[in-house]
Formats: structure tokens, sequence, C-alpha cells
């Protein structure tokens, strides 16, 4: 493969930073959340690419789990996301400050 | 200076003399309520108690002779720092000796009387144990070894004078008087604090031994100077001396036997004692003697011209007793400490006796005291009228009262000492003081009864009377048998304190014995006279003299004087303090602080936003700011 | 130019801008596609990575589970309407662009100052990979990584359990009328 390494970093760089303002930007709690995939997943690829660099599997390994992760994550997050839905009624985040000070 | 046991084993007992008294004070304080009536006999069988107990101890040394004539008792000690320390020692010598009979008698005698006069006040009880405390006090400045016991007792007193003087607080001027006395005192006070420190830094203790025994070796005569006129301005303080005096008339606003005890026979005597104990210092300075001196006779005649002109039965009294101390300051000016000392007895007997009387009087006449509204009391009150003669008498100097004694040696010395300015003024005021307590005698006692009260007074009560006819009989006797020539009683008793009395030449005793008389009676005639006979239209003779009384009434202007000089300012100042400076100075700061806390908090609680997301984003910036410091790191 | 080349710099942008795409979309459903889309993209970039293990397990597990779970709570929920764009917190989203802006900056320097540009992968990956990758991941993940492999078994026991505690109806569910009311 021709493609330089520090090319997949980068990119993984800003899928990154467009996930974690998907994070900041965003209202709708399941949007957030959907951001918050995409970090993870901009960090799998990190992984795997530099799996590749130091030639062994360890990262992908690495990356494995982090999927796995990622999944239970998915299914408890929603569950609770449901939960507070039933509550409130909402899923938009800046209904929730009642910690303000 | 010697140990205890001096012939006597366990004269370890010279510390119940100021304890029983203290015992008593307690006893009232704490039990005074549901004491009544008791409290005033424990008050009075304390003092007398305490006096028996110093007769004993006195006759006692009466019987060592004369270099043994000390007693010492140490009762523990009390300061011990480094190389200074300063024990609880009292000292049993001639002159403290003669200081605790005056006190512990003429105060079981005015104890007794306050019995009769303050019945029914509310306080019955509390005003008994002030005084228990006030004589506890006086007993330990006179029976002090060190200088640090005696200022304990000094300042004891002060703070006593003060409970007692404002002892009706309810009437503000009263409460004014009191801190009016306080804090002239203070000064005084102070400046004998000041003096107290110097003693210490130049010998190293407070003892009397030490300090007074011989001066010279160890005290620069400029210190001594020093050191002499500060222990003199705490004399000026608390004897009410010129320009000191101010505190004495006004304190007249305490009940009468106060008066009595405190501003006639004990605490303004303080600094006359004061003056005698250090002699030794004052002697080495010289310079301080003549000091006194003239505070004394400047006082004397100031006093005397203010008292002239008194309405008020108790503030004539008063500028008489600041007049008369000013004689003793004279005598013992003129380094003859017995003659201070034998006036001083004398004086503590004949004007307790006239205050008493004033009492007696005000309790007659429904508690007035304007001598204008008096007049024909004796026929009314013969005890009380006839007791006051004997002590008018005896302040007049009319032999042979103890008065006559006191003041005519001490003029004898100042002419035959060669101080003929001082004989002169000294006999001025002489004339001075028969002419003032004459006006008060016949203007209160004799001539036509002036107003419905003087028609009506009632004589008082045996346990006030009884009082009176003791001190009269002291009166008459104390010049008889203490007379203080040098062949006389007092002398040889206090000289081994005091050294011999000075001598020269000049009149005879006896030309200046019958000038003395002359002027006396003299004077007592132009006071009958023109008060009493009736023939002179007194209104009109003070008018025609005006604007002297006046003056003279408001004793000179002093007050006013002092009240623009100094109280005003230090009122306004007190003012600006509390008003300007706590309140938007000190306050301000304060709350400010609290103030800068708050407007700080409400600044930072604008980040508590209560939105996730920018608490997500505070997240970010802390992580972009980690990276770049560790980017710039690498 | 060579194939692998050309794949990177296909996906690469489609990736990103799924990614964008994401972001911007105002409705939920729409935003979930987009994401489908970049997952795609990285299990493409997985491939030629050497990874086809994880090729295959992100198609599934990411595209195939995850999303499609996402998709049935937005569906459930009925938030797939429109998400109010204004944004009400004060310098929100200036201050996140400069970070996110400032963040990309560094891994780039981090980058260049780490491994540099130029790095290529080195060859030798397919003995990495002998006798096939899955194999080999086999052997790895159940030897060295035993551990772990045993802890994500529980986690995602907990996971299942998690959901249905979480799930549990204490009352009725609220209904969309009533939602309304609640809200108006």
């Amino acid at each position: 493969m021709r493609t330089p390494i520090a090319y997949f970093v980068v990119l993984s760089g800003v899928l990154f930073t467009l996930g974690t303002l998907g994070v900041l930007l965003r209202k709708n709690a399941l949007l957030i959340f959907m951001s918050v995939e995409l970090q993870l997943n901009a960090v799998n690829l990190a992984l795997v690419a530099f799996s590749r660099m130091h030639l062994a599997l360890d990262g992908q390994v690495l990356a494995f789990f982090s999927m796995v992760v990622a999944a239970a994550e998915v299914v408890v997050g929603l569950a609770i996301i449901v939960a507070v839905y039933r509550r409130r009624g909402t899923v938009d985040v800046d209904e929730a400050r009642g910690l303000a000070g | 200076m010697d140990d205890t046991s001096v012939g006597i084993s366990g004269m370890a007992w010279l510390w119940f003399v100021p304890a029983i008294p203290l015992a008593g004070a307690l006893l009232n304080l704490f039990g005074g309520r549901r004491l009544g009536k008791l409290a005033g006999l424990i008050a009075s069988g304390a003092v007398g108690l305490s006096f028996l107990v110093s007769l004993v101890s006195v006759r006692e040394l009466f019987g060592a002779s004369v270099e043994e004539r000390v007693v010492t008792e140490h009762l523990f000690d009390w300061i011990s720092v480094g190389n200074f320390s300063v024990g609880a020692d009292l000292r049993l010598d001639a002159l403290s000796a003669t200081m605790i009979l005056v006190i512990t008698g003429i105060g079981f005698l005015i104890h007794v009387y306050a019995i009769g006069y303050m019945e029914g006040d509310p306080r019955y009880g509390r005003f008994f144990a002030y005084l228990n405390l006030f004589v506890f006090f006086m007993l330990l400045l006179v029976l002090a070894d060190n200088y640090l016991l005696l200022y304990v007792g000094w300042e004891g007193v002060g703070l006593c004078s003060y409970l007692l003087i404002g002892f009706w607080f309810e009437k503000p001027e009263n409460a004014t008087a009191a801190k009016k006395a306080f804090i002239t005192t203070r000064i005084g006070d102070t400046a004998m604090l000041i003096g107290l420190a110097l003693i210490v830094s130049e010998t190293g203790t407070l003892a009397f031994d030490v300090v007074l025994g011989s001066p010279d070796d160890t005290i620069a005569k400029g210190t001594a100077t020093a050191i002499s006129l500060l222990l003199f301005a705490g004399a000026i303080g608390k004897s009410a001396q010129v320009p000191l005096h101010v505190w004495l008339p006004d304190a007249m606003a305490g009940p009468t036997p106060v008066s009595a005890l405190i501003h006639a026979a004990t605490m303004v005597t303080a600094g006359v004692y004061l003056v005698v104990r250090s002699a030794p210092l004052f002697e080495l300075s010289g310079v301080a003697l003549t000091v006194v001196l003239i505070v004394g006779l400047v006082t004397a005649l100031f006093a005397a011209t203010c008292a002239l002109a008194q309405d008020d039965i108790k503030r004539v009294l008063a500028y008489s007793t600041i007049s008369q101390l000013g004689f003793m300051f004279m005598a013992a000016g003129m380094r003859f400490y017995t003659g201070a000392m034998f006036m001083l007895v004398a004086h503590a007997c004949y004007k307790a006796l006239m205050f008493l009387g004033a009492g007696s009087v005000m309790h007659g006449m429904h508690e007035e005291t304007d001598l204008q509204r008096m007049g024909g009391l004796i026929r009314r009150m013969p005890v009380t009228g006839w007791t006051f003669v004997i002590g008018a008498l005896a302040l007049a100097g009319v032999f042979p009262l103890a008065g006559f004694f006191a003041k005519d040696q001490i003029l004898e010395i100042a002419n035959h000492t060669g101080h003929t300015w001082i004989y002169l003024l000294g006999t001025l005021g002489a004339l001075l003081s028969a002419l003032y307590i004459g006006r008060l005698l016949f203007l209160a006692f004799f001539g036509e009864s002036r107003s419905e009260e003087a028609e009506h007074a009632h004589e008082s009560p045996p346990v006030m009377t009884v009082p009176l006819v003791l001190l009269a009989a002291g009166a008459v006797m104390t010049g008889l048998l203490l007379s203080s020539s040098a062949e006389g009683t007092l002398a040889r008793f206090l000289e081994p304190v005091t050294g011999p009395i000075p001598h020269g030449d000049g009149l005879s005793t006896l030309a200046l014995s019958l000038i003395a008389t002359a002027i006396a009676l003299g004077a007592l005639a132009v006071a009958w006279w023109v008060y009493a006979s009736g023939r002179v239209d007194r209104v009109a003779f003070r008018e025609r003299l005006q604007p002297l009384p006046r003056a003279a009434a408001a004793g000179w202007y002093v007050d006013h004087a002092y009240s623009t000089l100094f109280v005003k300012p230090g009122i306004a100042a007190a003012r600006f303090s509390a008003d300007v400076f706590d309140t938007k100075g000190v306050d301000a700061l304060v709350n400010g602080v609290g103030g800068g806390v708050r407007r700080l908090a409400a600044a930072g609680r604008r980040i508590q936003t209560g939105f996730v997301r920018s608490y997500a984003l505070g997240f970010f910036l802390g992580a972009v700011g980690v990276l770049v410091w560790l980017g710039t790191r690498l | 130019m060579p194939l692998d080349n050309v794949v990177f710099w296909v996906f690469a942008p489609i990736s990103v801008a799924s990614a964008i795409g994401m972001l911007l979309m105002r409705n939920a459903v729409h935003a979930a596609l987009f994401l489908v889309v970049n997952f795609f993209c990285l299990a493409v970039f997985y491939l030629i990575l050497d990874a086809p293990f994880l090729f295959a397990v992100q198609i599934i597990v990411y595209a195939g589970a995850i999303m499609v779970l996402f998709l049935f709570v937005i569906m459930l929920l009925g938030v797939d309407r429109g998400d109010d764009l204004r944004e009400r917190l004060f310098a929100q989203r200036p201050l996140a662009l400069a970070l996110g802006a400032g963040f990309v900056i560094e891994i780039v320097l981090a980058v260049r100052a780490g491994i540099g540009f130029a790095t290529k992968a080195p060859a030798g990956f397919d003995a990495v990979n002998e006798p096939g990758n899955t194999q080999a991941i086999a052997r790895v993940l159940f030897r060295d990584y035993f551990f772990p492999f045993e802890a994500t078994s529980i986690l995602l026991i907990v996971a299942a359990v998690a959901a249905m505690v979480l799930g549990q109806r204490k009352a009725r569910a609220v209904t969309q009328a009533e939602l309304e009311a609640m809200r108006g």
C-alpha cells in the first residue's frame, strides 16, 4: 500500500473532531449519541492504521474490543434515553438544566 | 527591714488586716441580697475586726526598739521573670501603722454611720461590699512592701471610687462624675506607672528596701527627679491637687459616707502617703520637693478661694479637702513629713466628721444641699450641729483642737526654715480656711431658718449620730495626744521612717501660735458677723463683689478650660471614630470583603449554566489546552 | 496510480462529507443514514489496511446492528421531526469551531513530529496475517487477550440486563396526545 500511514491518522483526527463538534453543537440527545459513535470509529481507524504500521495485530484486537464495548454502550445508552423521554417528554439536552447555579 | 519575728511569734497574721475586709466584701457581693440588713453589720464588723487586729499589731510594734520597728511578711512569690521578681510582701512600720489605724478606725465609724444613712436603698448589700472592697484595697496600698503591690492598691481604690461615686448611676450626672473621677486620676496613674518602669530600669526591682534604702548609690540625681515627679503626678491625680483637682467637687454626687471615707479620710490621702514613703527619692532629687511644695501651696490657696463661694454644703467641704491636702503637701515639700502625717490624721478625723455631719443635715432636710436654704439648724439638730462646730473649729485651727496643732506646726517649720513667703502665703491660706468654714458653719447652723425644710428638720438616728460624737472626740484628742513637735509622740513614732524634723530659727513657737489663733478667731468672727448676725446684707455684699464670687464658685473656670481643650475634642474624636471611621471605614472594609466575595461568587457562578453542552465545551477546551502544553514541551 | 491510493482518495472525502452531513441534518433519520455511509467508508479503509475481519465486523455490528438500533429508537420516540438549529448558548458555536480547528492542527503537527508524512506501511504484514487474518486475530485474541475477552462477555450480559431493567414500564407509556398536552 502506498498511502502513507499519516494520512489515515489525520483522517481519523478530522473525523474525531467532527464527532466532537456534533456533541457540542447538536441538541438532540440521539444525535449527540451518534456523534459519540463517530468519535469511537475515528479512534478505531487510528488503531488499525498504527497496527498496520507496527506489524502487529494488537491494534486490530483493540479495535475489535472497542466495537464490542461500543455496542454494549449503545444498548444501555438508548435504554436510558428512552426512559428519560418517557419521564420528560423530550430528548432535548438543553432542557436538563436543573443544576444551574 | 527584718524578719517576722520581732518579739512575737506569728506576726504572720499581718495579712489578716486587709483580708478581713476582703472577706466581708466577697460575702456581701455574693450574698448581699439575701443578707438584707445584715450586710451592713457584716461590713462594719469586718472593718471593726480589722481595726482590732491593727491595734494589736501596732502595739507589738511599739514594744520593739526603734531599729527593729519594722515587720515584713512575705505572702507568696508573685512575679518572677528573669532577673526581675516581685513578691506579695506586706510591711508594717511606723508609717503604715499610722495609716492602717486611721483607715480601719475611721472606716469603722463611717461604716456604722452608713448603716443608718443607706437604709432602704435597693442595693444596700452591694454598697457595703464596695465599701469593704475599698478598705481592702486601701489597706493593701499602705501595707505594700513594694511599689507594684502599692500600685495594685492604688488602682483598686480608684476602681472602688468609681463604683461608689456612680453608685446611684440611674442619674446620668452621677455616672458622669464617676467617669470624670476615674479618667482624671488615670492621667496621674499613667505617669506613676511610667515612674515605676523607670525605677525598675534603674534598680531592677520595686521593693522598698532596695529602692528607698540608699538611693544615692543606685540612682542618678536626674533620674531620681524624673521618678519623683512621675510619682508625684500620680499623687496629684489621686489627691486632687491642681491641675488634676477637677474630679473631687463633682465626686460629691456619691453617697455621703463615700465622700467621707474616700474623699476625705483615706483615698485622697494616698498621695500624701506615697510622697512620704518615697521621701528618700524626693530628697535625692531636691527639685521634686520644691515642686511638691509649690503645687501644695498653689492648691491650698486656689481651693480655699473656691470653697468660699460654693453654695452646696458638700462642695464647700470638697474644695476644703483639696485645700487641706495642699497644706499636707506643703509640709512634705519642706521635709516636714511628720507634720504632713499628723495633719493627715487630724484632717481625717475632722473632715470625716464634717462630711458625716453634712450627710446628717441632708438626711434631716430631705436631701437638700443648698446652703442658702438652710439656717438655724443647730436648734433642730443639736448633736449634728455641735459636733459640726467642733469639726469646724478644728479645721479653722483653734486651740486645743487637732487642726490647730497641725497647721500651726507646719507654719512654724516654714518660718523656722526660712521659707518666709511660704509662711506668709500659708498663713493667708489658714485665714481663708477659717473664713470658708465659718461661712459654712454659720450659714447652715445659725441664724434664721431660710426654708420650710430647715424649719422642720429633724435629728438623725443614733446609728448616725454616735459616730459623729466619736469623731468629734477624736478631733479634740488627737492634737493633745499626738502633738507633733519634736518631743511629740507621733514624731518619735515616725522618726525611723521619716527622718528628723527640720529645725531652724525664727519667731518663737509661742508667738507663732498666738498669731495663728488670732487669725483663726478673727476670721471666724468676721464670718459670724457677715453670715449669722443678720447685720450685713449678704446678698448685696456678694453682688458688689461680682464677678469674683461667680468665678470662684465655678472653680475659676478650670473645668470650662478642660472641657474646651480636652473633653470636647476628645468627644469629637470619639464620635469621628465611631461614626465615620468605624462605620464607613472598618465596616466598609469588612462588609466590602463580604461583598467582594459575593460578587466574585456571582461572577464565578455564571459558569454553572446547567447546560450539559457548555460543560462539554469546557472539557474540550481543557483537552485542547493540555495538548497544546504537551506539544510545546516535546 | 496504485489502487489503494485511489481507494483512499475516493473514500476519504466521502467519509468526511458524510460526517459533515450527519452534523448538519435537521432530520434525525437523515443524519443516521449519513452515519451509515460513514461507517461503510471506514469499513473500506479497514480493508485496505489489511484488516478484512474488521471490515466484516464493522459492517455487521456497526452498520447492521447499532445503527439499526438507533433508527428503531428514533422512530419509536418520534423525534425525527425538525430539530431547532438555533444556538442559544453564549459563544458555543464559534468556540467549538475554533477549538475543533485547533485540535486538527494539533493532530497534524503531532503526526508530523511523530511518524512523519512520508512513512509508508511497511511490507511484511502477510507474515503477521498467516494463515489468514481471522485465524491470526483468533490466535491473539484467545491467548494474549483472553481475560479482556471474558470480561467483555460479562459486559455484554450486563448490558442486556440493564436494557431490560431500564426498559421496564412502571406506568403506561405516554401517548402522543398526552405529550402534546404536557408540552403545551
